[in-house]
């Protein structure tokens, strides 16, 4: 949509952007060898791409080697961005959504057991769940019992069997929706009452179909919030929702955003030349973006603030809060 | 004898040269992406040939040989890039070094998985072999310094179309001349009847377990070139689809020719780029070109037979 | 003592749906000594029969009996036909191939359905219809089960009887013993060998289809993948219990299961799925014919 957007107010310079896209089936070989693809062979004057960290991270170092600016929508392992200068992204990074989600459950929930599952199979996961442990041993809290998972597994009992058995107050479970809401079924089948907590790993449609009701009462942190009363966002909803009849998840938006933060740099940059591409990116300052004004920082990431979602029904999240760096 | 190998001597000395040459040539005028494919296709051919050792020579099914080269892999790159970083061991001798040593420790797995073999029939080793592949695979996405699912990344890139048509080469001349000796028609008794064979007085055990360590040390030193063109390398990269895909490239050559196997790798490499406007639809036609040559053509493009050799019947 | 009570129950719930793949392999392998690597795809099919016809009907019937039973059925109905295609297809014809060709044509109708599943139904994890309202019992304060968990562990018991009575009760349960020890010979006494066959693999494929809504109402995700791994444990209950032993894979698909759970509770998940292949690593060098299983001599 952004794309249309730019192509229809003229293009840039007079010129129109052509995306070309391929897909990497989820691995990162693959990523490396599309990327190779699209910028020896393409010639692509930037990247747009990946969503998670691992495959950002391999096809990253290519992108880094050949000077070609990439931008990650959704990227939040900080390695991301520390790969070299033409490297950005327009989310938070997990440091910091670590720390979110801890003092949540410090401040807000007024915690202090908590039981860690991380899925030991993602990095996310694992990253996320080291962040969260030290902010929460820094504010007083307690971690009572450390499993993990792997993406793809189904069954979850022997492990949740472990964390009842400790009685935690909360647990955090930094995953994707696909095992998280299997997992939330099952914790419930389990007699599991502890509130759940997670990260934008959470966000999708499909977290409440999975989870069925399972799901309700959970929390979780993310890019932006439906609810939120800006206008920006509730016309973009209208918008995509009107064009494509589901509800825009954080992906989305981020990837829109990603494309706003490339099309605003074309528009400053000199020429078209990979290296001025990469300063006007670098110079990137208060972009309005459906997440909000979009600043990129010295390490190439977004200064953003997460909101807290909760899980409140069939695909709808409550708000709860917002949380800045 | 002295003017056979004097003469060895010339031609292998003629052909690093012109492999060096062709490097540079290739290096400067070549688009990337296509060099990208032709060293791919040149790590599949040695990947394919150690596998037709022991899968269309030997008649030993085997379903795992991804883990072969996921051992050379981790182990050399565990030389290069986490043990030793910036030191020797990312010059170039240094990770041929490296590739070589990673070589050698698949070709102990491979004694390890060659001995359950000696007892084990067709369907049940092509089990083990692929639990092996899988073990293996599980190990290192465990362990927190091999990178577990993020992989092992900024490798010295330092196999070059060189190192790895040089490493095609020897691969080929080494297993060209195995299969061409005494030892090569005992381990092609294996395949054509075990029983047979053991009653002749070849000793069955002994020339599996040989197989194997062959098979998978040239598996391993694939694995480690693999991993220093990629410069990165994650657990999932040496899964079962892989082992499946160099199964495809030794059937489609033809089982138990060499050259058949290269030329396996070398279509099936190139194909799938070639394809990858299909994108997903490409994830069909392989598995379905399997299927149609086995029941229309199970001996491939080639039988049993060299690509010097074709027309001459077998 | 509670732990041990719940990983028991969790374990056997697991191991009913391993039991009730394992049977499939363990039956095609006793007839044609081959292993049907695309038994698992066909398990796999029949997972998304049940979600497919729960979508086409829509929310016509309500969660109990009836829609189990019928879903069921629709999924042992489609399963039962592509194994009988993949028997008529791609494994007759090499009936008389070496052994390593039927092999790697079972490798190859493996990955064919897993990628046709992929193109046709994508690979975005698809829900399985909600056919039985879970209900949990608490015996103790920190025991639970669920009335799922029963009917898994129920059916396949009954179904293992079940298949035992046909196999050594009935003309064709003898018919399919005779094929199994020596074809040719079963032949020449008047054995229309390949009905038997077929009839094995339509007997075979329909259990895995079972199976499919068992697991499929435990687990919920259904994906193209996700045949390979129960698969390949399946196999391995098989080949512990014996293959060409019935009881041994049914036995051997509860053991797998308890161990699985035990294994992930005092150990680490992440082994989860080795601890399958240690187990076969471990038969296979011990005793490989597996617990019930006879030696089979190979004869020159």
């Amino acid at each position: 949509m952004a794309l249309e957007d730019a192509n229809a107010a003229g293009g840039i310079g007079g010129k129109r952007i052509r995306v070309i896209h391929y897909d990497d089936q989820g691995r990162s070989d693959e990523a490396v060898t599309a990327i190779t693809k699209l910028i020896t062979r393409d010639k692509v004057v930037l990247v747009i791409g990946e969503v998670a960290s691992s495959r950002s991270i391999a096809a990253g170092a290519i992108a880094q080697q050949y000077k070609i600016p990439m931008i990650t929508p959704a990227s939040t392992n900080a390695k991301v961005t520390q790969l070299g200068d033409y490297i950005f992204r327009v989310c938070f990074i997990d440091p910091f959504q670590g720390k979110v989600m801890a003092k949540f459950t410090r401040e807000f929930l007024k915690k202090t057991k908590a039981a860690i599952f991380r899925d030991i199979r993602s990095d996310y996961s694992v990253g996320l769940a080291d962040f969260y442990t030290q902010e929460l041993k820094a504010t007083g809290g307690e971690v009572v019992i450390d499993v993990a998972y792997s993406t793809g597994d189904v069954d979850f009992k022997s492990q949740l069997t472990s964390i009842r058995s400790k009685k935690p107050e909360v647990i955090f479970l930094p995953g994707y929706y696909t095992e998280v809401g299997l997992i939330a079924r099952q914790a419930k089948e389990l007699g599991i009452t502890a509130p759940l907590l997670g990260g934008d790993g959470w966000d999708s449609e499909k977290l409440t179909e999975i989870g069925g009701d399972a799901m309700n009462g959970h929390y979780f942190s993310n890019h932006y919030s439906q609810e939120d009363k800006s206008p920006t966002i509730q016309a973009f909803i209208e918008r995509y929702r009107s064009k494509y009849n589901v509800i825009p998840d954080s992906m989305v938006v981020l990837g829109h955003d990603a494309a706003v933060v490339a099309i605003d740099a074309l528009r400053r940059a000199k020429d078209t030349s990979p290296s001025s591409l990469r300063d006007a990116l670098a110079a990137t300052k208060d972009v309005p973006g459906v997440t909000g004004l979009i600043t990129l920082n010295e390490q190439r990431d977004a200064v953003k603030s997460a909101v807290v979602m909760k899980v409140t029904g069939p695909k709808t999240y409550g708000y709860v809060t917002t949380i800045a760096p | 004898m002295k003017s056979l190998s004097k003469n060895a001597f010339l031609v292998s000395v003629v052909f690093i040269l012109l492999l060096a040459a062709l490097d540079s040539l290739l290096g400067a005028y070549l688009n990337p992406y296509f060099l990208r494919v032709v060293v791919n296709a040149g790590i599949a051919a040695i990947l394919a040939l150690s596998l037709n050792l022991v899968s269309g020579c030997a008649g030993q099914f085997s379903l795992g040989h991804a883990g072969f080269m996921a051992v050379g892999a981790y182990v050399s790159v565990a030389l290069t890039s986490i043990a030793f970083p910036q030191t020797w061991f990312s010059s170039g001798l240094g990770v041929g070094a490296a590739c070589l040593i990673g070589g050698l420790v698949a070709g102990v797995a491979g004694y390890f998985v060659g001995l359950p073999s000696a007892r084990l029939r067709g369907d049940y080793l092509a089990i083990v072999t692929l639990g092996f592949s899988e073990i293996v695979r599980v190990f290192f996405l465990n362990l927190e310094w091999f990178g577990r699912a993020r992989g092992v990344s900024g490798i010295p890139k330092e196999s070059t179309f060189f190192w790895v048509y040089l490493w095609l080469a020897v691969t080929f001349v080494v297993l060209w001349r195995l299969m061409r000796s005494s030892r090569g028609r005992a381990i092609l008794a294996l395949r054509d009847n075990e029983i047979a064979a053991e009653a002749m007085g070849v000793n069955v055990a002994h020339y599996k377990i040989v197989s194997f360590v062959t098979s998978s040390f040239f598996a391993g030193v694939a694995g480690g070139l693999f991993a220093h063109y990629q410069g990165f390398i994650d657990p999932q990269s040496f899964d079962f689809s892989r082992s499946v895909m160099f199964v495809i490239m030794v059937v489609l050559g033809g089982m138990g020719s060499l050259s058949g196997s290269v030329l396996g790798a070398f279509v099936l490499t190139i194909l799938p780029e070639s394809l990858r406007v299909f994108e997903e639809y490409r994830l069909i036609l392989f598995p379905l070109i399997l299927i149609c040559l086995m029941i229309v053509r199970p001996q491939g493009i080639l039988g049993s037979r060299e690509i010097w050799e074709w027309g001459r019947k077998k | 003592m509670q732990a041990f009570l719940q990983n028991l129950i969790n374990g056997l719930a697991l191991g009913g749906v391993y039991a009730l793949v394992a049977l499939g392999y363990t039956m095609v392998y006793g007839i044609l000594q081959f292993i049907n690597f695309a038994h698992s795809e066909i398990f796999m099919i029949g997972a998304f029969a049940g979600v497919l016809s729960a979508y086409w009907l829509g929310g016509l019937v309500e969660p109990g009996w009836l829609s189990l039973s019928l879903t069921m059925l629709v999924s042992m109905a489609a399963c039962a036909l592509v194994g009988i295609l993949a028997e008529r297809l791609a494994y007759r014809p090499l009936r008389s191939a070496p052994r390593l060709n039927v092999l790697i044509t079972a490798v190859g109708v493996s990955l064919l359905l897993q990628n046709l599943a992929q193109v046709l139904w994508g690979s975005t994890p698809r829900l399985y219809p909600m056919l039985v309202t879970p209900v949990s019992f608490h015996p103790g304060p920190d025991l639970v089960f669920t009335n799922i968990q029963l009917i898994v562990i129920g059916v396949s018991i009954a179904l293992l009887v079940g298949l035992v009575l046909l196999v050594h009760r009935t003309k064709l349960g003898i018919a399919m013993r005779a094929v199994s020890f020596d074809i040719e010979v079963a032949s020449l006494m008047g054995i229309p060998t390949n009905r038997v066959i077929v009839f094995t693999f339509f007997l075979g494929s329909a259990l895995a289809g079972c199976a499919a809504t068992l697991y499929g109402i435990s687990y919920q995700k259904v994906e193209p993948m996700m045949g390979v791994w129960i698969g390949m444990k399946a196999f391995v209950a098989a080949v512990f219990g014996g293959v060409g032993s019935l009881g041994g894979a049914v036995l051997g698909g509860f053991i797998l299961g308890l161990a699985e759970s035990f294994t992930v509770y005092y150990g680490s998940s992440t082994f989860r799925d080795a601890i399958a292949f240690a187990i076969l690593i471990l038969v296979l060098l011990i005793r490989p014919s597996g617990l019930f299983g006879s030696v089979r001599k190979e004869k020159v």
